[in-house]
């Protein structure tokens, strides 16, 4: 019986009938994993042995009748998120023998919840990158096109969830970081509300974007699997003390008089014809199902990438200093004093992109630039969020593509910054504005013989997951779209 | 010229927390190396900080008690700097939006004039970790205990003319953190010191000199050198044609100087920016309510109180309230000895404040207490014994920490009033001393002393001295 095309929900059901044991599952998915990762490099680590343990724990729970929806479900995280003994290396040469002597909070409540951990994904090198080609531990492949990118800085984790070498896996978004690859995977990502899910154990980039979320196959796996993270930790301050509704429960809400508002800004110029020939078509899908749709303007949100490109980098310029050689990671060879030290520990350890956004940073926060710069970035991400406080009093949810293209070539993008960074040009105002959104899979374009997938996301008002992740939901009741498997990884 | 001195000073006080601004390793002092750092402290990947809502609690006690503006919202800033005892590469601290803004304290100046010093702000931050440079062979230590200890950040106003103004401003702040009970006042293990900002200016100038800052002062004596010693330094310079050029010092106690430590172009860009880890600390009227219902009697109201309630002078009351552990001392010899604060007053500020001096005793630690105090004093004001054999008694009290009454009696101190037995002493002393006899009766009265001397040397000083004046007074003259 294969087993690795499986959704959580599929997983759940199947253990829940004995139809299969965990034990079963992980190691057909870690054979998997043994032979499929490693042409993808999606994984960093592979916990293996841990696994074993974790689904014998698992099926000895299941077989006493205790256990929840998750406990046996084989999962991965990024290597974002700090696992207790286990390396985590955020992507980074400086973290490379990095071990946390600490679970993160969504490791730890997940593990809780009885998941199984399969090992840790592969990502741009603290986060930063759209192509997960800044990884120092190399690029990721997509598996719809090994020669291109799977997207970033989530790209491990969302191709090993669609080679399905794991059923889902977590990721982080500070600015498109689980959408856009989803999106580029085929996937369901869900970034939720900034503060929903704790920020605990996760290496932090952009703490003020960062946010923790899922990258599944359906919408109704990231609702199991969000509802096992989010909630309020009192281990960081950010997190906020909301109640945690049933997703699964609430995915049964109708689309009819959903309200949704299409943005003028993510229809523009920029976006690939046929990637918008799919979001229409899917928009009409949503009308047929008793959806109205209306065209909105949000003026300040083409300001979101430059805004985004102040704010994101003097934040990680600051959370990027403990990374000096002194406590933990990596130092260098015989310093000959303390700012040898500094120099070579972090020029050694952190690659170009990392080091082009500590000097943005820097400079950004610099004694005469902070006004002209972040105090002024900081004003427009307040004009933004007010753009989209006021459309959400017309409309549930806002509706355009997660990414202006699909997937592109390795290599294509990595010497002009700025034409990677306009990559999150639709996704990047969520983040700013702190607000819940996910991409889900919409279609598909032919480029060079290959069916790529196209994404399409949905924004909403601030903890509004429930709604986004049933529109999801209801949407893929209508679609197979989500259910196709890249070639050879099906 | 005539030059005016211009100082301002910044007091770092430790709160006294039981646990850290940001995590909950404990605070106490003097522990192994990096035995009280957890996770946050040594800053590593991932861990976030959680504000102790205590260190808010007794900045709001600063602020109220200083009569400044408690600010609804304030905002945690990093500090952004390399150094590797400091963990994270930034300091958390308050940069634009401050907890306390807007306090003044009322000094007294030696002279006896008042002042008020204006408190700019006051703001919550956290410390730093220790760098050892000894005992590692050419390496360097860090001991990471103190990384994340509360401090409140006390910035005056530069209104502090000299060095002793500065002191007398220091030793307030010093006196009324430790009322406040928000820090021990500990000098020596760094829980309080300062920097000061120095700058001279032609006496009736309008603008202020370039300054320097004199970094790290822990002791009030310290204070009181570095300024002077930067003072005169500054005015030399100028007096000469030089320049002062603003730059942080460090004061060498040793030498009794201050040597330049960087100068502004070396200083740092600390490229402050609000932190995103911690929510704005927003602090509600309800909680200042409370604050302020919490509050004890302040230095200054309890010096006026003894001035109107025991008729003390200003200058008793301020040394007996000068920390709340003396005030209390002094009241309760008061109402021991059932009222008499004056000889209470003088006993408790030079035999008692002495004994102390000499053992570098504090006050609660005396070995004689407020009331066995009280007791000898009562002695005293019942003519039982006189205020010299009283000194006696204290000491013997102090070493052997028995009872006045109990020292009195063993030793047989007890006052002679019996007037036949002083007549009797002088009796003796006259038929010893014919010839100083002679000499008083023929004029020479400085001999009055010899005889009282004589006398009381003969009763082992126990006689009553009012009486032996009168009594001899009678005898010498026939």
């Amino acid at each position: 019986m294969s087993l690795h095309t499986l959704t959580v929900a599929e997983i759940a059901a199947g253990l829940k009938a004995r139809s299969f044991s965990s034990l079963e599952l992980t190691l057909q998915l870690l054979g998997r994993i043994e032979r499929l990762a490693p042409q993808l490099n999606a994984f960093l680590t592979v916990t293996a042995d841990r696994a074993l343990d974790d689904a014998r724990a698992a099926d000895e729970m299941l077989a006493r009748g205790a256990g929840g929806p998750l406990t046996g479900v084989p999962i991965a995280h990024k290597d974002i998120f700090c696992t207790d003994g286990i390396r985590t290396t955020c992507g980074s040469n400086i973290l490379a023998n990095f071990v946390a002597p600490y679970d993160a909070t969504v490791v730890e409540r997940w593990r809780t919840a009885g998941t199984v951990l399969l090992g840790k994904t592969n990502m741009d090198e603290f986060a930063m990158g759209s192509s997960n080609e800044t990884s120092f531990y190399g690029p990721v492949m997509n598996p719809w096109d090994v020669r291109r990118v799977p997207g970033g800085s989530s790209g491990g984790s969302a191709a090993a969830v669609a080679a399905r070498l794991a059923p889902a896996a977590s990721g982080t978004d500070t600015g498109g970081s689980i959408r856009q690859p989803a999106a580029l995977t085929n996937l369901t990502g869900l970034k939720p509300t900034y503060g929903r899910v704790s920020r605990y154990g996760m290496i932090a980039f952009a703490s003020s974007l960062d946010q923790a979320g899922v990258l599944t196959r359906s919408a109704e796996d990231a609702a199991l699997l969000l509802g096992a993270m989010a909630g309020l930790d009192e281990r960081d301050s950010t997190s906020v003390d909301a109640p945690v509704p049933d997703y699964v429960a609430e995915l049964a809400t109708p689309l009819r008089g959903l309200r949704i508002g299409l943005l003028r800004e993510f229809f523009d110029k920029g976006l690939d014809p046929q990637v918008g020939k799919c979001v229409r078509d899917a928009i009409e899908a949503l009308r047929d199902a008793g959806a109205t749709v209306r065209d909105l303007s949000l003026p300040s949100l083409p300001l979101s990438v430059p805004t985004y490109y102040v704010v994101a980098p003097a934040e990680c310029s600051s959370n990027l200093s403990r990374f000096d050689g002194v406590r933990f990671g990596h130092r260098c060879e015989h310093p000959r004093d303390l700012q040898d030290l500094y120099r070579r520990s972090r020029g050694e350890g952190f690659g170009a992109e990392v080091k082009r956004r500590i000097m943005t940073g820097t400079y950004v926060l610099s004694a005469g630039y902070y006004d002209a710069y972040y105090l002024k970035a900081q004003k427009v991400r307040a004009l933004i969020a007010a753009d989209f406080a006021r459309a959400f009093r017309e409309v549930d949810v806002v509706l355009g593509p997660t990414a202006p293209t699909v997937a592109f070539e390795l290599g294509a993008k990595t010497s002009d910054p700025i034409t990677m960074y306009l990559n999150d040009i639709y996704t990047i105002g969520a983040n700013l504005a702190g607000l819940p959104a996910i991409s889900i899979p919409c279609g598909f374009v032919n480029e060079g013989g290959k069916d790529l997938p196209v994404g399409l996301q949905l924004i909403g008002p601030h903890f509004a997951e429930s709604r986004l992740l049933s529109v999801s939901h209801q949407y893929q009741l209508l679609t197979d779209w989500h259910r196709r498997a890249p070639p050879g990884y099906d | 010229m005539e030059w005016e001195t211009v100082i301002g000073l910044e007091i770092h006080a430790q709160l006294a927390t039981r646990s850290k601004i940001f995590s909950s390793s404990p605070t106490a002092y003097g522990a192994e190396p990096n035995t009280q750092a957890n996770l946050v402290d040594l800053g590593y990947p991932g861990v976030l900080p959680v504000l102790n809502l205590e260190a808010v609690r007794m900045a709001v006690r600063f602020g109220l008690a200083t009569g400044a503006r408690i600010a609804r919202r304030s905002v945690f800033a990093r500090k952004n700097y390399f150094y590797p005892d400091l963990p994270k590469g930034y300091q958390i601290s308050q940069y634009e939006r401050p907890v306390v803004e807007a306090g003044s304290l009322e000094v007294v100046l030696e002279d006896g004039t008042r002042k008020t010093i204006g408190i700019t702000r006051a703001h919550l931050e956290e410390d730093a970790g220790k760098s050892l440079h000894e005992d590692f062979h050419g390496l360097s230590g860090i001991d990471l205990n103190r990384a994340g200890t509360p401090l409140l950040e006390i910035v005056s106003e530069p209104d502090l003319r000299s060095a002793k103004e500065a002191v007398a401003y220091m030793k307030k702040v010093h006196t009324l953190v430790r009322y406040l009970e928000i820090c021990d006042g500990n000098m020596q293990e760094g829980s309080f010191r300062c920097d000061a900002n120095v700058s001279v200016r032609p006496k009736g100038r309008a603008e202020y000199g370039t300054r320097a800052e004199i970094k790290n002062l822990n002791s009030f004596r310290f204070v009181e050198r570095a300024i002077n010693y930067e003072v005169e330094r500054q005015i030399d310079l100028l007096e000469s044609g030089g320049k002062v050029v603003q730059e942080t010092r460090l004061y060498d106690p040793d030498r009794g100087e201050t040597r330049s430590m960087r100068s502004k172009e070396e200083a740092n860009d600390y490229r402050y920016f609000p932190d995103p880890d911690l929510l704005p600390l927003a602090i509600e009227e309800t909680f200042i309510d409370a604050v302020r219902a919490s509050l004890p009697e302040l230095p200054d109201e309890k010096a006026a109180r003894f001035g109107r309630e025991h008729g003390l002078s200003d200058y008793d009351a301020g040394v007996l309230t000068a920390s709340r552990e003396m005030a209390e001392f002094f009241e309760t010899v008061v109402r021991g000895l059932g009222g008499q604060p004056k000889l209470a007053a003088n006993w408790v500020m030079g035999e008692l404040s002495g004994a102390l001096n000499k053992e570098n005793l504090e006050v609660t630690h005396s070995r004689v207490g407020a009331e066995a105090l009280a007791g000898l004093l009562s002695r005293i004001a019942d003519g039982t014994i006189s205020g010299k054999i009283a000194k006696e008694v204290f000491e013997a009290m102090w070493a052997e920490k028995r009872t006045a009454d109990e020292i009195i009696e063993a030793k047989g101190l007890r006052q002679i009033t019996d007037t036949a037995a002083i007549e009797q002493a002088i009796d003796e002393v006259m038929a010893r001393s014919p010839g100083q006899l002679a000499e008083y009766r023929a004029g020479k009265d400085k001999l009055f002393g010899f005889f009282v001397g004589q006398v009381m040397k003969a009763t082992q000083g126990k006689a009553n001295p009012t009486q032996l004046n009168e009594l001899l007074k009678r005898k010498l003259s026939g």
